[in-house]
């Protein structure tokens, strides 16, 4: 693999970290693209922190290879990947006794960025913390020193960011500003690698995630997981108990099949919503059934994300 | 393999503001230089004139020494089990920070302040024998040899120290322990230097000489023996993978 301005951001193949006789990343293979917004999820103890850690050349992966932005992944090529990307782990570890400007200072040397003032004043806007630049790190609410972090990371205007749970003990507002933060990177151009155990923000902000149980349990848009992972569905609602359901749903065509939900409730399993809706709206009125309500189910991500991490505790109960 | 005096010099710049924000850490900078001013202190102030020969046999010049034998190992032992400790060595190594880098900034941290204060004292301590000392006792203290020793000796012994701290700062995880440890470890430079200053080692100008080129080469290679010991994996993940 060699450096070009066409390689994927990432590009991961058969990657395995193992700790002594742990395994913590076994055999992931995915790329990423330039300028994608990447999730990446799954459960506490699934590798995520250690892949970003091996892709951020911290650490050294056990097997397999990996290239970011074209560079191949080896000792050699440490200095230069840094220099390219940026990290901002779960925990800021910021410089307590320093203030928020000093710190960015310290990484702004580190990173030998090239006018360094008007970088730091640039990502202290970025965050919203201008106002507090000369205050000391350890003064800070848990909430600021995460935007502290979020602003040492833009510094070096990076090319790849991995963001590991960046909104993790912010308030809903701050949770917010960041989501509009990784928003204006993504327009920019800026590749995302985030780690998330928020499904509404993944789902909200990724282009595509993968889920991670040590190994890689699937990848793809949110869409297409949920069509991978589900059968498409109505749900129906009714005032009374329909008196023969089975009859009635056999003899409505694209209805694959059903099962209650509850007393008054059917979920139907469909095959194109678009067609099957209005002839089972049909065919409940001619039976006389009074409709509550009748639309296509939606599986939200976390449906996705639980399936697939039950199936693996399922399977280790086995 | 090129170096970046910018990225040192960020590690040293973070280093001194850090540390000069540290309560600990000054209280242990200040407590060894007034511990081993002292004695030569009293003996300014208290022996006679009569005394000045026996002045002569001693070398109390040298017993300074323990102050960059001893200073800078609380420092060094500091530096990387502290940024463990407050958990930002793994932003720190996110950086394009290359081994070499953040390990020379980390001993310059240590290296510089130690020195200025070990100097510091020293001039202070020759200040008082020149203005309060009995004019024999000064003449017994001061001696052209030793003050050349206390120069030299001071940024080579503050070396070897830092390489200690730093190597025990590698391999632990809670850095007041690895303070004392440290502190432990430097002990036999502050008993030799202590021999030499009441004459139980005879202090010849060979001897003063042979000790400056050991703690010179010791230093070059504490480098070699300290830099494999930085095991980025095991600092940020605990395990050697």
């Amino acid at each position: 693999m060699s450096e070009n301005a066409s390689a994927p951001a990432l590009s991961v193949d058969h990657l395995s970290k193992r700790f002594g006789d742990r395994t913590a990343v076994d055999d992931v293979s995915f790329e990423v693209g330039r300028g994608e917004v990447f999730g990446f999820l799954g459960p506490n103890g699934a590798g995520k922190t250690t892949t970003v850690r091996v892709l951020g050349t911290l650490i050294a992966p056990s097997s397999g290879s990996a290239a970011i932005l074209g560079i191949p992944l080896t000792p050699e090529n440490g200095t230069r990947i840094r220099g390219r990307i940026a990290i901002m782990p779960e925990a800021p570890g910021l410089y307590l006794r320093l203030s928020v400007r000093e710190n960015l200072e310290c990484f702004a040397d580190l990173y030998e960025t090239p006018d360094p003032r008007e970088r730091i004043a640039k990502a202290l806007t970025a965050v919203n913390l201008a106002e507090r630049a000369d205050d000391a790190c350890g003064a800070l609410s848990k909430g600021l020193r995460q935007r502290v972090a979020l602003a040492r990371a833009l510094l070096s205007d990076p090319e790849v960011l991995f963001l590991d749970e960046p909104t993790a003990g912010l308030d809903p507002v701050a949770a917010r500003e960041v989501h509009e933060l990784i928003a204006e990177l993504r327009e920019g151009g800026v590749t995302i690698f985030l780690t998330t155990h928020r499904l509404e923000e993944a789902e909200r902000l990724c282009d595509r995630v993968a889920i991670l149980n040590t190994t890689l349990r699937t990848i793809g848009r949110p869409d297409e997981l949920r069509e991978r992972l589900f059968a498409r569905t109505l749900a129906v609602k009714t005032v009374e108990p329909l008196p023969e359901p089975a009859r009635l749903f056999a003899a409505v065509p694209g209805v694959d099949g059903w099962h209650e939900d509850g007393a008054t409730g059917y979920v139907l399993a469909v095959s194109d919503p678009a067609v099957a809706a209005p002839a089972v709206t049909r065919a409940l009125v001619e039976s006389g059934a009074n409709v509550l309500s009748i639309g296509e189910s939606r599986h939200s991500l976390e449906d996705v994300y639980l399936e697939l991490v039950d199936e693996d505790v399922e399977a280790a109960r086995r | 393999m090129s170096m970046s005096l910018r990225r040192i010099g960020a590690v040293v710049r973070k280093e001194l503001r850090d540390d000069r924000r540290n309560r600990t850490i000054l209280v242990a900078v200040a407590i060894f230089p007034l511990i081993f001013l002292v004695q030569p202190l009293v003996v300014i102030f208290l022996e006679p004139s009569s005394s000045a020969g026996t002045l002569r046999e001693s070398h109390l010049l040298l017993y300074m020494l323990a102050i960059p034998a001893l200073t800078p190992s609380v420092l060094a032992a500091y530096s990387v089990a502290g940024e463990r400790q407050q958990g930002s060595l793994e932003p720190m190594l996110s950086t394009p920070i290359r081994q070499e880098e953040f390990l020379l900034g980390k001993a310059l941290a240590a290296l510089v302040p130690s020195v200025a204060i070990a100097y510091v004292v020293f001039a202070f301590f020759i200040g008082c024998v020149l203005l309060f000392a009995q004019p024999a006792v000064a003449h017994g203290l001061l001696r052209g040899q030793d003050i050349v020793a206390q120069l030299l000796l001071t940024p080579l012994l503050a070396g070897f120290s830092i390489w200690i701290g730093i190597a025990i700062s590698t391999r632990s995880s809670d850095a007041r322990v690895a303070q004392q440890l440290s502190l432990v470890a430097s002990l036999p430079l502050v008993l030799l230097t202590s021999l030499i200053a009441f004459d139980v080692i005879h202090a010849t100008t060979g001897l003063l000489f042979g000790l400056g080129v050991a703690l010179l080469v010791v230093d070059v290679q504490g480098w070699r023996v300290v830099s494999p010991m930085f095991n980025r994996e095991r600092l940020i993940t605990g395990s050697k993978g």
